[in-house]
């Protein structure tokens, strides 16, 4: 008779703590965000009405989400199917990282309950920023659209799904518009600021910087969560998801490096026409070849060598600068280069419980991606919905789908 | 690198002058650099 007992599972993991922290924190924060106002809780004032909220929750996770568009439209535009693969977990970010920027624009607006008077009610039709809140609000109905037939096969919905599924190459032509629309009309909102902003990041190509950053941000951040959810959550790919990892890293890192040179050229381009360069040998000027060459300049380097050495490692690592880069770069023209005439003491810093909303806010989307992909068929096909063609002399296998304990996979962090 | 500019036309013919010149090594420039990402592809060899 055996006397072993089944282990208990505990939900005291560091994992879980570290989360309850955070999600205690960012309520606390919030109830003070709703009762106290924004003057409660952050380091706002007239001269800096827009913040961290707007630099990290907003242009950040618009920059960071565009790995939707690029990926779809790659795949169903381009026809380059060998993408397929990576198409959903990558509108499942793009998903979640436009909800995110809808949900911590609520904390940022001060009334937010009036989020939707620019549409249905008194349209601003002239302004930029009713051009962006237009586009976010349109693409976010259609990321959610295209994100649906996953749950619709999770859910065992077979009719809706096909009919969401027929409409997969208007939606993504539609995303794509959208998007080349507002992630370069979020650059152009900074045109109106001219005497505000450092020449160095001023030009008037920073819509166009805007999006084609924007672009090498989606390639860079779709390869970065596939490393990540390769580590996290191998036990949920399929074969096909498997087969196709490295084609996509590789692909995409390509096309990053191609996308990342160009931005590179456009900016020294900007500061031709500008003729700036007498600004890069002051300290503004340091700082701004850092970003250039440190974020810009040496991911695309990266990519380069790891494509022609066929080196994923080295594309991880291409990935992760290009999307600090990113991140870099948003901060750098909304607060750095913002205002740089001002005094130190009148310049912006974060409080402490603005950064915990964000933090809370990028949590929250963790987690919900890891609920979505753990349940729903997100990194491999439905059995009841396969849609896989095998390849020439491939033979048709049997849907390969087992569930499995949510572990990091042994050998995935070796690839 | 400052120069004296006394017309807006002086400064655009500069500024413009200097981005054509650019441009072209720019062109050069990505064109060399797609020919070393895709120098080991098997898929450029001509069949």
């Amino acid at each position: 008779m055996s006397t072993a007992t089944p282990m208990k599972k505990t939900w005291l993991t560091p994992f879980n703590i570290i989360v309850g922290i955070i999600l205690l924190v960012g309520g606390f924060v919030t109830i003070l965000r709703f009762t106290k106002g924004l003057a409660g809780v952050t380091n706002l004032t007239d001269n800096y009405p827009w913040g961290i909220w707007i630099s990290f929750d907003l242009l950040c996770g618009v920059a960071l989400a565009a790995g939707g568009f690029t990926t779809s439209a790659a795949c169903y535009i381009f026809g380059l199917k060998r993408f397929h693969s990576a198409v959903r977990p990558a509108i499942l970010t793009a998903f979640l990282g436009y909800s995110l920027v809808v949900f911590a624009l609520h904390y940022d607006v001060g009334r937010p309950w009036r989020l939707p008077y620019p549409f249905f009610v008194q349209s601003g039709t002239t302004s930029v920023l009713f051009e962006v809140g237009l586009c976010v609000f349109l693409y976010l109905i259609t990321l959610f659209v295209e994100w649906v037939p996953s749950a619709l096969e999770w859910l065992g919905f077979k009719k809706p799904r096909n009919v969401i599924v027929r409409m997969t190459l208007a939606l993504t032509i539609f995303g794509v518009v959208l998007s080349t629309m507002h992630q370069s009309s979020l650059g152009a909102l900074y045109l109106i600021a001219p005497s505000k902003m450092h020449p160095l990041w001023y030009s008037m190509f920073l819509p166009l910087f805007f999006f084609v950053s924007a672009i090498a941000a989606g390639l860079s951040m779709v390869i970065f969560e596939g490393t990540l959810s390769h580590h996290y959550l191998h036990a949920k790919m399929d074969k096909t998801y498997l087969k196709e990892h490295d084609g996509v890293t590789f692909g995409f890192a390509k096309g990053a490096a191609v996308v990342l040179v160009v931005y590179f050229f456009i900016k020294i381009v900007g500061i031709t026409l500008d003729n700036n360069w007498h600004y890069l040998f002051t300290g503004y000027g340091a700082w701004f070849l850092f970003e250039l060459l440190g974020f810009v300049a040496l991911p695309a380097f990266l990519y380069a060598m790891a494509v022609r050495e066929h080196n994923a490692c080295l594309v991880r690592w291409g990935a992760v600068i290009t999307v600090l880069g990113i991140v870099l770069n948003r901060f750098n023209v909304s607060l750095v280069a913002f205002n740089w005439q001002l005094p130190p003491a009148q310049k912006y810093f974060p409080s402490w419980m603005e950064i915990a909303i964000s933090v809370f806010i990028v949590t929250l989307g963790l987690l919900v991606f890891r609920f979505i992909a753990t349940k729903m068929p997100i990194f491999y096909e439905h059995p009841n919905f396969r849609e896989h063609v095998p390849h020439e002399g491939e033979e048709e296998e049997a849907p390969e789908f087992v569930e499995h304990e949510l572990k990091p996979h042994p050998q995935s962090l070796g690839h | 690198m400052e120069n004296t500019f006394y017309t807006l036309h002086d400064f655009f013919v500069f500024t413009k002058g200097s981005a054509y010149i650019l441009m072209g090594v720019i062109l050069l420039g990505i064109l060399g650099f797609w020919l070393f990402i895709t120098g080991r592809d098997e898929e450029t060899f001509i069949k």
